[in-house]
């Protein structure tokens, strides 16, 4: 096995799209997916805003014998794996069940299961609460179900690193990749829009509070106020190079080449956030140097102290203006460990078609955010080979990958 | 309840772990197949059994859930509990 790891298949369950491609064309168009919550009625919070996923009709998507024991945001995810395969062009039933693994990230669990179960214990008692309870609320849900459903036996596993997740996740899965499993369903989808997630969000203190959707998460801008959550994510299938040739997959839509991350100090530690140590461990894992690096998919926290921190960071391993950097979840929000599965997959489309989506709805950049040559207004079409995707979540997890696009025709000869 | 029919148990189990068009169906065939067989695992029969309990008012013990590992144990299980429950 050559122990490349190389992703083959692409699935996006997003605010703005369900469906890689509907996701790809909406945000090439600046459709956003943020408006005011329809989950449930938020009149009487501080934030009414966020990314839902709409026009997902869950019985359309996932068979009647999953509906009772999955959460809204498993569903997200099964049907993300599903599209991710049917890219990838894969059938697990004719794969090795111990070659197939699983590793996806989640932040939250199932809070709308959970929050509807806990409501039947206080109301009615134990007896009323579902025995999928059990199972249904848990981080590592989404890779149970997936690995279930589609007969994957190898090593899985769950990473719960907040927004960082996804790319730990990848990180974790091109691991198992060079250890011999061959085929890895990795990424994550989150999503917590209920009452008592919502609760969650708020108490992190830094969800935007206006109204509009236009203004309300402008990371790097001067008017800056905070973030919008959203739901949803995106499921990478990623395999050993040589496997993916051998089974007659298409053309990969790009490498993992490079993957660091690390854990910030303590806020009155004097001590220098990681970013700029992760990102360099980064290029170094993937043997690049900053100016091999096409474009930025930055972390985009929407708060003005940690915008100047990756803008700063970001600036210091790549100049003045040194890189292309974007943040197009500025169209659907911020989806914990969903997010930065959704910008890796936005990065390797970006790859296929020379196309940097741009920043939505900032246009006045703050000034310790100048330094960044941030794509804003319309798409910039670029010649992309490499991109370096960024993410720093809720405590200090922080994590960057970098993808590359495959050179020379496929497949290759061995 | 007099009476926990095949209809009630299909309606339970529909209710408990839900229930696709091409999954396999309790009919008056399927009454000797095993829960496992019919695709409810161990989890499924919990909450069937949980359901079971709320709406024939009657308990049922783990061990007895599992011995009846088919529709026509099930059945016969219930009722006895409830005919006991109603004498």
């Amino acid at each position: 096995m050559s122990a490349r790891a190389v992703v083959t298949g692409l699935g996006v369950a997003a605010p703005n799209g369900l469906g890689t491609e509907e996701y790809w064309k909406a945000t090439l168009r600046g459709e956003s997916g943020i408006g005011p919550l329809t989950r449930f009625d938020a009149s009487t919070y501080p934030a009414r805003l966020a990314g839902e996923v709409t026009g997902f009709h869950a019985p359309d998507h996932i068979p009647g014998r999953l509906l009772p024991q999955t959460d809204h945001m498993t569903r997200l995810a099964l049907v993300a794996a599903d599209f991710s395969l049917a890219d990838a062009g894969a059938d697990p039933e004719k794969l090795p069940e111990y070659g197939m693994s699983v590793v996806t990230a989640n932040s939250y669990g199932g809070f709308e299961f959970g929050q509807r179960e806990l409501e039947k214990l206080w109301s009615q008692g134990g007896s009323h609460v579902s025995a999928y309870q059990s199972f249904a609320w848990f981080y590592a849900v989404n890779t149970g179900q997936i690995s279930i459903r589609h007969g994957m036996r190898g090593p899985s596993g769950v990473l719960v690193t907040e927004q960082a997740g996804g790319i730990d996740a990848t990180g974790h899965a091109r691991r198992h990749i060079r250890k011999g499993t061959p085929f890895v369903l990795t990424g994550g989808v989150d999503g917590a829009l209920s009452p008592w997630g919502w609760t969650a969000y708020l108490s992190v203190g830094e969800l935007s509070t206006r109204e509009d959707p236009r203004r309300a998460y402008l990371p790097f801008d001067a008017d800056a106020s905070g973030w919008v959550p959203g739901e949803g994510g995106a499921v990478l299938t990623v395999e050993d190079e040589e496997f993916a040739r051998e089974r007659g997959a298409g053309r990969p839509y790009g490498e993992i080449a490079g993957y660091a991350s690390g854990v910030d100090p303590r806020p009155d530690s004097g001590r220098p956030p990681v970013l700029r140590r992760v990102i360099e461990q980064a290029l170094a894992d993937a043997g690049l140097g900053p100016r091999d690096i096409d474009v930025v998919f930055a972390d985009a926290a929407g708060v003005p102290e940690p915008d100047r921190i990756e803008a700063e960071a970001v600036t210091a391993v790549f100049g003045e203006r040194g890189v292309p950097v974007t943040a197009p979840k500025t169209l659907v929000g911020r989806l914990a460990a969903g997010g930065s599965a959704l910008d890796t997959a936005t990065a390797l489309l970006a790859l296929r078609d020379g196309v940097i989506p741009p920043t939505a709805h900032v246009t006045d950049p703050a000034p310790g955010c100048a330094g960044l040559d941030l794509v804003l207004g319309a798409p910039r079409e670029a010649r992309l080979r490499t991109a370096l995707v960024l993410a720093r979540g809720t405590g200090g997890f922080t994590a960057a990958l970098v993808v590359r696009a495959l050179d020379g025709p496929w497949p290759r000869s061995a | 309840m007099s009476q926990f029919t095949v209809e009630h148990l299909k309606a339970l189990l529909e209710q408990a772990a839900g229930q696709d068009a091409d999954a396999p169906a309790l009919t008056a065939d399927t009454l000797d197949s095993s829960f496992g067989d019919l695709g409810y695992d161990s989890l499924a029969m919990l909450e069937v059994a949980s359901l079971a309990q709320r709406q024939c008012g009657i308990t049922l013990e783990d061990e007895a859930v599992s011995d009846a590992d088919t529709p026509r144990k099930l059945l016969t299980l219930v009722n006895g509990l409830i005919t006991a429950d109603a004498a």
